[in-house]
């Protein structure tokens, strides 16, 4: 009787596994379908033919190294600022400041590059990447704090940070530190490899070394969040704030933590194109990457695998934009984008609702047994 | 689960069907025969009505009369002007064009690495080297500059002669001796507008002086309305009549302080007449279109040169409008005139400063 009990719940586990593996991965493939017949439709309306604009849109990106390499370079942003996202999703914080956590990040890894000038790389390097992390976790600690200790909501601080930051960098830049008749400060000696080193095909592609800490970002997020007790914490927090109180957690550091932890990964977001591609800070140089970032994370269901997947078919889409601009407007590229994102948040309810419709049946009789 | 895989299989369906869809008229890529154009527009992009809008008619008047077949690439953030640039050029294109001062290093880069394609920049800035010189940009790549200071020199000395009228138009005025300027962001390509007002005003005006300011520091400030009506009212109730703006959509609050005083503004860029009909004296055009058509049709002819290539008012790079709309704002005398100064400038007898007095 014990040996069925014990065979029934095992049979169960693994059902709800699938169950839950398959509500993860079926949304975002619901809603690409969705998207691509949007998609045609919207070519269509513009005169142009589905196909040829598809084709254009592989051959500029995935079929040629250089294509495939300006992907790698955005996929490097969105992987950082999606998982900034990410990270405050966990713990139950709306995060829509990446946009000017990034750019503070970015802007400081830049002002240490020039304050090191021509420092052995060995040295120059680790502390840019210091000096992105803290600034954007400066930025992003900022609505914490404020939530923590006065109630403030995070959505309204982190949106109006961005226009403060945004707008205080600009004004360092343009009355200070600008090279003339540019936006940019002027370039730093510190910077990593790019991809085009490696071989000659991905020449003058963006995608660099960078790339590779956004991995380790991402790998290091799925170990914090789901292997420590920091990051237990974090999402306990993030699922139901009062039980995790009751339950010993401080929720007010816990937020704190959560939102410098964030606004630092935003930030070294920064690095791709301070530190990968142009050395030099200049405005509005990731300007959209942000706010992508919560798509990236929607998408990917706030999960760093699905994050980076995610990543890659939004920077896809932006890098294809460009090249099929010649045969539709840019917005298209834009509304397939929101496409994507409205399939996602609708179809995550409804393909578990179905999913579970199937389940109960089957779950029924099992739990009799028992 | 077998319901949402035939869901998204029957998507599927669809969307491999309609891939064979192909509307008559759609594009075929670009080929290899005839002269083909690339284009890559500011961040701002089109529908700007100035300067990315001008950039997108020489082209299309290029593609009317000369045949070029043109691609126009739009960027969304930062890095995607280097991208579209690059993604022309690779593809061989005849000319690439970035459209604004901020493709400078871009462009630059791109030149030096595909020789063989011709890079216009329009705005390009050139740095000066140490000895003050300015520094040639390399043979493929041309710099269309304009003397935006000869174009608001005239629009200065007009200015300054309106607001001695106790009339204009329809509309009686309390002469004055103060004339007003809005810039945009206070960096050096607005002080050349600057510059040039000021001595046009000067020119016509000894006596008089103009009130200048700037909304900003920042890129920001070419797009805020707000500021610009705020600094134009200032400006019209110090007795100020016709004020120049250049300052981007920054200048659409100065029209609005027209409108709401009464009183006189002048535009930038394009003929803005349409934006304050009766207010606007006239507008500093600068010839965008113009240029970028001459570069197509230069790359056509084979004449196409890199280097420093300025339009001034002799090559009719820039100038004001003059039309049926403002006829009835500018007295004959007025225009008699200034288009004496217009011909002194061209000949060479007046020279026009393009940089402020310090």
């Amino acid at each position: 009787m014990s040996d069925a009990t014990a065979g029934a719940t095992a049979a169960e586990r693994a059902d709800r596994r699938r169950t839950l593996l398959e509500e993860a991965v079926l949304p975002p493939l619901v809603a690409l379908a969705i998207a691509l017949v949007v998609g045609d439709l919207l070519i269509l309306t513009f005169g142009q033919s589905p196909g040829a604009v598809f084709a254009m849109l592989l051959e500029g990106t995935w079929a040629n190294a250089y294509g495939f390499g300006q992907v790698l370079y955005k996929a490097t942003s969105l992987t950082f600022t999606g998982l900034a996202f990410a990270i405050g999703a966990r713990a139950g914080l709306f995060n829509i400041g990446a946009e000017s956590q990034l750019a503070a990040g970015g802007f400081a890894a830049a002002v240490a590059g020039l304050a090191l000038g021509g420092a052995p790389a060995i040295l120059a390097v680790p502390v840019c990447i210091a000096a992105a992390a803290v600034g954007g976790g400066a930025v992003g600690a900022v609505p914490g704090v404020l939530k923590a200790r006065f109630g403030a909501s995070e959505v309204i601080v982190t949106i109006m940070l961005n226009f403060v930051v945004l707008a205080l960098l600009n004004y360092v830049i343009a009355a200070h530190l600008h090279v003339p008749e540019t936006l940019h400060t002027p370039e730093i000696a510190a910077g990593v490899p790019r991809l085009a080193d490696l071989s000659d095909a991905f020449r003058g592609s963006a995608a660099n070394a960078i790339l590779l800490l956004a991995l380790a970002a991402a790998a290091a997020a799925w170990w914090y969040l789901f292997r420590t007790r920091p990051g237990f914490e974090l999402r306990a927090v993030g699922l139901q704030p009062d039980a995790a109180e009751y339950g010993g957690v401080d929720v007010g550091r816990v937020w704190v933590r959560a939102m410098a932890l964030s606004g630092a990964v935003a930030g070294l977001g920064g690095l791709n194109y301070v530190l990968g591609y142009k050395h030099y800070y200049e405005e509005g140089f990731a300007a959209g990457s942000g706010f992508l970032g919560v798509a990236v994370a929607l998408v990917g269901r706030n999960h760093p695998l699905g994050i980076v997947i995610a990543a890659l078919l939004f920077a896809t889409l932006s890098q294809g934009g460009l090249a099929v601009n010649a045969l539709v407007p840019k917005q298209m590229v834009e509304v397939l984008q929101a496409v994507v994102i409205l399939a996602v948040v609708t179809s995550v309810p409804e393909v578990r609702r179905v999913l579970r419709a199937a389940l109960r049946p089957a779950a029924k009789p099992a739990k009799a047994a028992a | 689960m077998r319901k949402l895989l035939l869901l998204v299989g029957a998507l599927l369906a669809v969307h491999v069907a309609l891939l064979f869809v192909r509307p008559s008229g759609a594009l075929e890529p670009p080929s290899s025969e005839g002269l083909d154009v690339g284009i890559v527009f500011d961040v701002g992009g089109r529908g700007d009505k100035s300067f990315n809008d001008g950039a997108y008619l020489g082209a299309m008047r290029a593609a009317d009369s000369l045949g070029a077949r043109v691609r126009f690439i739009e960027p969304g953030e930062g890095s995607d002007r280097e991208a579209g640039l690059r993604l022309l050029a690779a593809e061989g294109m005849d000319l690439v064009v970035g459209v604004g001062f901020i493709f400078t290093d871009d462009l630059t880069l791109l030149a030096k690495e595909y020789p063989n394609v011709r890079f216009a920049g329009v705005d390009l800035a050139v740095a000066n080297d140490a000895a003050g010189n300015p520094i040639t940009p390399p043979a493929n790549l041309a710099a269309l500059k304009f003397r935006e200071e000869e174009g608001s020199f005239l629009v200065g000395a007009l200015a300054a002669l309106l607001s001695r009228e106790t009339r204009v138009g329809e509309r009686a005025y309390r002469p004055t001796t103060r004339v007003g300027f809005v810039g945009g962001m206070d960096i050096p390509l607005i002080h050349k507008f600057e510059a040039g007002y000021r001595a046009g005003v000067r020119h016509v005006c000894p006596e008089c002086t103009v009130v200048a300011q700037y909304a900003g520091v920042t890129p920001e400030a070419f797009r805020n309305p707000g500021r610009g009506k705020e600094l134009a009212l200032s400006q019209y109730q110090s007795g100020v009549n016709v004020i120049f703006h250049a300052s981007g959509s920054t200048g659409l609050g100065v029209f609005e302080a027209a409108r709401a005083t009464g009183k006189l503004a002048v535009g930038v860029d394009a003929d803005q007449y349409a934006e304050a009909p009766g207010h606007i004296l006239t507008s500093m055009v600068k010839g965008v279109d113009a240029a970028v058509y001459d570069a197509i049709a230069r790359a056509k002819a084979g004449t196409f040169r890199g280097g420093i290539q300025q339009f001034g008012l002799k090559e009719q790079g820039v100038g004001y409008v003059y039309d049926a709309n403002n006829r009835a704002l500018i007295p004959d005398a007025l225009r008699a005139r200034v288009e004496a100064l217009r011909d002194s400038i061209v000949a060479g007898a007046i020279r026009v400063p393009a940089e402020r007095e310090s």
